[in-house]
């Protein structure tokens, strides 16, 4: 006698791209439409697909590093608490992990950042906000005032992530979009997106001003913050010229800020 | 003393940008910028070139530096982007035939 198991399945979709989770836990459909809420669709379009294997709870380390390698056309993704496989030319993969969050929520950034990185966009390890339709990044590594500057913008700012931006070519500009990729501030950002304005990096001081930086040290800083996993040559080598053409096509500033709601009056 | 041989690695990424030369390794995503000696060496490394005549041709004459020191801190260089395979470096002259020889090894 066989059973058959319900498979069910759901869309969440970062950056415009789509992509189709499918899991025969009801409990864990359930926790992925309330972390991913704002980025779940009822699209049929999917332009990857993964089965989720939940396994019982092991010893694992979420901390340890994440190897990411390509060979014989799939895609490799491994940490101390998944496994996952990913083949581009059919657009399938599979997810081995506990029935947790973080674990498929790292998965998603690689597949993200390895797609972006063939597309000339990346992610950006930066607050991004939105204000009189533009969009304005804020980028810095742990403590340099993201989380801080995204909760003291003020109503009128439409706050697309507080700790990693999705960046994506769009014909002769940049075009940020909200993610569910939180930091400290733990609030999703709207799933909305609009052009690159500027890219500020971030740095506390005693007064609010914004300085020029000379383009080598913008493209130096940008390539510092960016997201990206793979050793793989020919991706590290494309992103690598994305950050240059960035640089070449938005304004890159320094903001110093003294940690208060009037930086926001340099903005937008 | 054996002679020094240099060749860019093509799969490594590498611009100018303002006269500045950044180079990634695509081994192990180092960033490298190269300071005005750097990017001359970087430059002229064309697997045909021996190190020392590209230090006295193209170093000491354009630079106030003795040449034994010139030589010295080039080598280090030369080893040190080796290492992230940015460039390859090999006591005799390299071609492509045995730099596509050496990386399938």
């Amino acid at each position: 006698m066989t059973t058959e198991v319900e498979r069910l399945s759901l869309n969440i979709e970062i950056g415009g791209m789509p992509i189709r989770v499918y899991t025969t836990d009801f409990g864990f459909l359930n926790l992925l439409q309330n972390r991913y809420a704002g980025f779940v669709t009822d699209s049929d379009r999917a332009e990857i697909e993964f089965d989720v294997e939940l396994q019982q709870a092991r010893v694992a380390d979420p901390d340890a590093d994440v190897e990411v390698s390509y060979h014989f056309g799939r895609w490799s993704l491994r940490r101390g608490d998944f496994l996952a496989e990913w083949e581009p030319d059919v657009r399938r993969g599979w997810i081995r992990q506990t029935a947790n969050p973080y674990s498929i929520d790292a998965v998603l950034r690689i597949v993200h950042t390895l797609v972006l990185a063939q597309q000339g966009g990346f992610l950006l390890h930066s607050a991004s906000a939105i204000r009189n339709g533009k969009a304005f990044l804020f980028a810095g590594v742990s403590e340099a005032g993201k989380t801080t500057i995204s909760r003291l913008a003020p109503p009128d700012v439409t706050l697309l992530t507080d700790e990693i931006s999705y960046i994506r070519g769009c014909g002769d500009e940049y075009v940020a979009f909200g993610t569910p990729f939180t930091g400290e501030l733990a609030k999703l950002g709207e799933n909305v997106s609009a052009p690159i304005s500027t890219l500020y990096l971030l740095a506390k001081g005693k007064e609010n001003r914004i300085d020029p930086i000379a383009p080598g040290e913008a493209t130096r800083s940008l390539l510092s913050n960016l997201l990206f996993f793979a050793k793989d040559e020919e991706l590290v080598q494309a992103i690598f010229h994305s950050a240059f053409e960035f640089v070449s096509r938005v304004p890159v500033m320094r903001l110093t800020f003294v940690p208060d709601a009037r930086v926001w009056e340099l903005i937008g | 003393m054996s002679k020094l041989y240099m060749a860019r690695n093509p799969r490594a990424a590498a611009r100018s940008l303002d006269g500045e030369m950044m180079i990634m390794s695509g081994r192990d995503s180092t960033l490298f910028t190269l300071n005005k000696t750097a990017t001359i060496l970087w430059q002229s490394a064309d697997g045909a070139t021996p190190l020392e005549e590209i230090v006295e041709k193209k170093i000491c004459a354009e630079f106030e530096v003795e040449p034994i020191r010139a030589l010295a801190d080039a080598e280090a260089l030369a080893r040190e982007l080796a290492d992230h395979e940015i460039l390859h470096i090999s006591e005799a002259p390299i071609t492509q035939q045995n730099r596509t020889a050496g990386e399938k090894r």
